[in-house]
């Protein structure tokens, strides 16, 4: 353990902790833009300084350990006249375009010029203009908007092992970019939307849907066994959005069906009540045909299908598991469960299988 | 009478561009003629050396008969047969070709420790190297001395590193010595990217054997296995020569396992870098060798805990490395003595720019700068005013007349404003504008910034804007006070040295060139005629003979005038690209 | 260009290399980095192209596009600027008609590059042309020598 002092406070930390750790213990804030406390440090933002007894220079709170019997500062003019000159560089190669932003009141660069107040610019100068755009289906990159903190290039390669992306060309030049700057390609975990500290990555689905006065609703993704965390952004009465905190156990990261794919909610076709067939089956319908079948042409549901309660669907299936075990034999019947489940529901599944119909075909989607 | 006559043919990079391949092979041909074969059987020799730092009158040639020597300066390929004819055969020397007073000034005057043998070995060769005592300090410090003994021969010795910070390299050696792991690295650093600066360049083209075995004694002081020597891919030529030294050294078992029979095993092989100054950066470099974009990583840990690969590493610069055999035949008394009480030894600069005898040069400690100028250096090109000179690179400074009393070593320099570096001098005269001087500096760190930190990002590119708008007259009052607050800020808040040095040469422009920067912004002028924006060409009729040069040369046709008669230019279509400032014989172009 | 690419991947694994090595030979068989070549070798190794990229972009030496037939660097180094190698860029782009933001000739015969500093600054200004290093280079000179590469072909 190693004891110190920030700011006249004294805090004893682990050996190993930075300075940002050792503060954030006190509850001291030091503002950043580019840490994050599970990726790699990077030390580019160079807004957490602080000055530390002996040292003539200030050093980068993120990036320095804890010694023993150090002496921290925080905050005095000096520094917060250099974080104020930071934010005025960045901000003067970004757009000023806050009101029709995404991020806009979710925006950590425009909650840090707000509380520093920078209304007027001294350093007016060229900016970069990106006039091409990424044409992916999920994320829109405004890489004009982007203020190199890196997260989603470490996020992507340190959390997810993709590496979809990565600091391309260098100085004023750097930008973050798919391999020659191609549209993005890759599995769309939107893992790089929940890092960006500012509106330079956001979700294509849910632009200019609404930025306030949602209805947070916190609840368990239904994709999968996994069970993550996930947040209902909800505004009159629709999902505008899905997030998930860090403090739950998946640590906030979700995975693109997570994330993006929460349109079936609202959609027309979904199904919320049980249907029962009464069309014949069609001796070749299934797997073969997959690639005639024309949405246009094809029957629609209703003519297929006909809407029941639960009860009698579950009667219906009673009814048919028995005729079909007393017909052909248990081991004529098999279960295939679903990812979607839970660890309990699948394991009442196979019980179900097993000790009531009697079989062991059973398998699960996962499986494949 | 029996003669012994050895030939030397500079061929560094300089060498090499004024032809003296093509001088060396003429020797060749004459010397294994059969003439001379029959008069001085194998008595008579040819050899490539490296550079010699007088790179202004290359090709230069030694003729040594009898170990006496005689330069030539300027030999092109058809004088070879002359110098042949009479010096060779009949032992005369071409007297109209030989160098003058000044190339023995320029030498005499220097103390020449890590230059030694450039100019004077066959790089190419590790023969010609052991001749001169190669490989005995690494025998000595490999077979019969502990690592502790090493480091404290270095430590006491007062080297401090050469790559511009001057960290002691003792203090460095101790550090990678004491922390313990199976694997931890050599490295030399070899990116010289300082512009102006060609010390390491010609160290490793003229004597790369040097510059393995310093590596070889600081592994095993540090009981490093593994070696990397990283050169920037500007430098072809040590690339090959320094491939070439390591192939021999492998060879005579110096290099690889059980190296001089010790039971110590040591290799290294060379990283060529990929073209970024921000290379030269140790943990840029580092990420480099990794085979990773060459961006600074935030000092958590000091390289001699985890450096390349996360393993203890020592890395050293290519002068600093060439120090050490000459420390540990020579001991570390000898070496401490010949510089100051801060500093031990000597360093190479090299001196270039609006100064008569440009080329490398090594001076002790202590040296003033005046000395290094006027004495070796010749006093300024073309007999115009001394302004400035400039140190260390585009991380250093501009140091005034007023301050050129300066005994050189690190302090001194950082106290005037500038920094040692890894020992560029550029010398700057009257037609040198210094905000100008600061806006191509500036061009140049804001060209390389990694890009990873907003300080050097954003910073140094606002900066550039800033001077950019003072340079084309479009400067404000308040711009140098602007300046002078981003400068403090990009030291104080940079991630790298590239960053926290990148301001200097504004901020020492500044200080002793004020009058230049209100001329630019008050008045619109140019004091020193270089900004472009700020001046104008203009025929001065009285001069004017009407030959028509200046009309020819134009690309933008923007002179007008008939043959015999004064010409004038036309302002609206100069662009101002001083052609016919060139062209004209009779210095009837004014630019103001 | 397969059987190239190869080569690379065997040397890169028989050398112990890494990704600027590879992008080294890349550059040096193809003159440039095709992105053909890099996806390639970079599904072969299963290592993310954006490195490849990062890297490719990164490092002056390496080139994501043709570059003419014949190189001429100018240095930009401060010996070089201070005697006037600024002046001759200009000039020489001027000469070779390339237009405003590009450094290769419409025909790619001429690539005009800068580079920091060669090291040779005892006989600036140098210019570096088809691997031939020219000091003390004034743009007459310059000239002629590329007319005679001009008639040369």
């Amino acid at each position: 353990m190693v004891n110190l002092t920030i700011d006249g406070k004294k805090v004893r930390v682990r050996k190993l902790s930075t300075l940002l750790d050792a503060a954030g213990k006190l509850d001291i804030p030091i503002p950043t833009l580019c840490h994050h406390p599970a990726l790699s440090p990077f030390g580019g933002c160079r807004l957490c300084l602080v000055e530390v007894n002996g040292s003539p220079k200030p050093v980068a709170a993120c990036t320095t350990f804890a010694k023993e019997g150090m002496e921290v500062v925080t905050s005095n003019p000096r520094l917060e006249k250099m974080r104020r000159t930071t934010l005025e560089l960045i901000l003067s190669d970004h757009p000023q375009d806050c009101m029709v932003c995404e991020r806009a009141g979710d925006c950590k660069l425009q909650e840090l010029a707000y509380f520093y107040g920078i209304r007027e610019n001294r350093f007016k100068g060229e900016r970069r203009i990106y006039e091409k755009k990424d044409g992916n289906p999920f994320l829109v990159r405004d890489m004009e908007k982007c203020i190199l903190c890196g997260k989603c290039v470490r996020i992507c390669d340190e959390i997810q092992g993709v590496g979809a992306i990565d600091f391309a060309y260098r100085g004023m030049k750097t930008k973050i970019c798919p391999p020659f700057e191609r549209d993005l390609d890759c599995e769309f975990c939107g893992q790089c939307v929940s890092v960006c500290p500012t509106g330079a990555l956001t979700g294509r689905m849910w632009a200019n849907k609404g930025r306030q006065n949602f209805k947070e609703v916190d609840t368990i993704c239904p994709y999968c066994g996994c069970g993550c965390n996930i947040t209902l952004h909800i505004w009159r009465n629709k999902v505008r959005r899905v997030s998930s905190r860090e403090d739950t156990p998946n640590e906030g990261w979700l995975c693109a069906k997570g994330r993006f794919g929460y349109s079936f909610i609202n959609h027309r076709h979904r199904l919320k009540k049980p249907l029962i067939r009464i069309a014949p089956k069609e001796k070749d319908e299934g797997r073969g045909r997959k690639e005639e079948i024309n949405p246009s042409s094809a029957p629609r549901p209703s003519a297929i299908f006909r809407e029941a309660s639960w009860d009698e669907a579950l009667d219906y299936i009673a009814v048919r598991l028995k005729e079909v075990k007393e017909k052909h034999g248990q081991d004529a019947i098999g279960g295939l469960s679903s990812a979607r489940c839970t660890n309990e529901e699948n394991y009442l599944f196979q019980k179900f299988m097993r000790a009531v119909i009697g079989t062991n075909n059973i398998d699960h989607c996962a499986r494949y | 009478m029996k003669k012994n006559i050895i030939i030397k043919v500079c061929t560094g990079t300089g060498g090499i561009a004024s032809g003296g391949e093509e001088v060396l092979s003429a020797f060749r041909d004459a010397v294994s003629s059969s003439g001379i074969k029959a008069i001085f059987n194998e008595r008579c020799s040819a050899q490539k050396v490296g550079c010699r730092g007088f790179c202004a009158k290359d090709v230069l040639v030694d003729v040594i008969i009898n170990g006496e020597k005689t330069t030539y300066k300027h030999i092109k390929q058809d004088m070879v047969q002359r110098i042949v004819d009479e010096h060779i055969l009949n032992g005369k020397a071409v007297e109209e070709w030989t160098v003058g007073e000044d190339y023995h000034t320029f030498h005499d005057r220097q103390t020449k420790v890590v230059l030694s043998h450039c100019g004077e070995i066959d790089p190419e060769d590790i023969n010609a190297y052991m001749a001169v005592g190669g490989y005995d300090a690494a025998r000595k410090a490999v077979c019969s001395m502990t690592p502790k003994e090493i480091v404290d021969t270095v430590k006491n010795s007062n080297l401090r590193g050469r790559g511009g910070a001057g960290f002691p390299t003792g203090l460095k050696w101790e550090l990678g010595m004491r922390i313990k792991s199976d694997i931890k690295y050599v490295i030399c650093n070899g990116d010289e990217g300082d512009p102006g600066a060609f010390m390491d360049r010609s160290v490793m083209e003229g004597d790369p054997h040097s510059v393995i075995e310093g590596m070889i004694i600081c592994a095993k002081a540090t009981e490093s296995g593994h070696g990397y020597i990283y050169v920037r891919a500007e430098y072809p030529l040590a690339v090959k020569r320094l491939q070439m030294a390591i192939d021999q050294c492998r060879e005579n078992g110096f290099l690889g396992s059980n190296i001089f029979g010790s039971g110590f095993d040591f290799d290294l092989r060379i990283f060529q870098g990929a073209g970024a100054f921000v290379c030269g950066e140790a943990t840029a470099l580092m990420r480099s060798i990794e085979g990773k974009r060459g961006m600074p990583s935030p000092k958590l840990w000091r390289s001699a805990e985890k450096g390349l690969w996360d393993r203890p590493t020592v890395l050293n610069n290519v002068e600093t490395f060439a120090n050490i055999p000459r420390i540990i035949m020579n001991g570390a008394e000898w070496y401490s003595n010949l510089g100051t009480e801060r500093s031990g030894g000597t360093k190479v600069f090299s001196l270039s720019g609006k100064v008569k005898n440009t080329g490398l040069i090594e001076v002790p400690f202590g040296t003033s700068l005046k000395k290094i100028i006027y004495d070796i250096g010749g006093g300024i090109e073309g007999g115009k005013a001394f302004k400035a000179l400039q140190t260390g690179g585009p991380s250093g400074g501009c140091i005034p007349a007023e301050s050129l009393e300066i005994e050189v070593d690190y302090e001194s320099l950082a106290q005037a404003g500038s920094i040692m570096g890894s020992g560029g001098m550029v010398v700057l005269d009257e037609t040198s504008c210094m905000v100008n001087t600061a806006k191509f500096f500036l061009e140049f760190t804001q060209a390389e910034s990694c890009g990873k930190c907003t300080p050097c990002r954003i910073g140094t590119k606002r900066m550039l804007e800033i001077l950019e708008r003072i340079t084309s007259g479009n400067g404000k009052e308040e711009d140098i006070d602007l300046l002078e607050e981003l400068c403090r800020y990009i030291r104080a808040a940079s991630l790298c040295g590239l960053g926290m040095t990148a301001p200097n040469p504004v901020l020492s422009t500044l200080r002793y060139f004020r009058d230049e920067y209100e001329a630019h912004i008050r008045d619109k002028r140019c004091p020193a005629a270089v900004c472009k924006d700020l001046i104008t060409y203009s025929v001065v009729e009285e001069l004017c003979t009407g030959c028509g040069a200046c009309k020819r040369a134009c690309p933008a046709d923007a002179v007008r005038g008939t043959r015999k008669s004064p010409h004038r230019i036309d302002a609206d279509a100069c662009v101002k690209c001083g052609t016919c400032f060139d062209a004209c014989k009779f210095k009837a172009i004014r630019k103001q | 260009m397969e059987e190239t690419l190869q080569k690379i991947l065997d040397d890169y694994k028989k050398n112990n290399g890494n990704i600027i090595t590879i992008l080294q030979d890349i550059e040096k068989n193809f003159g440039f980095i095709p992105e053909y070549a890099v996806n390639w070798i970079s599904k072969k190794l299963d290592i993310p192209a954006s490195r490849f990229f990062g890297c490719a972009t990164f490092y002056s030496q390496f080139h994501l596009r043709h570059r003419g037939k014949n190189i001429v660097t100018v240095c930009r180094g401060t010996a070089c600027h201070v005697k006037g190698s600024e002046r001759l860029i200009n000039r020489l782009l001027m000469e070779l008609d390339i237009p405003r933001d590009e450094d290769t000739t419409a025909d790619l015969k001429f690539t005009v590059e800068k580079v920091n500093c060669i090291g040779a600054c005892g006989i600036a200004p140098v210019t570096i042309l088809n691997n031939e290093v020219h000091g003390k280079i004034t743009l007459d000179k310059l000239m002629k020598e590329i007319k005679k590469i001009k008639a040369g072909e």
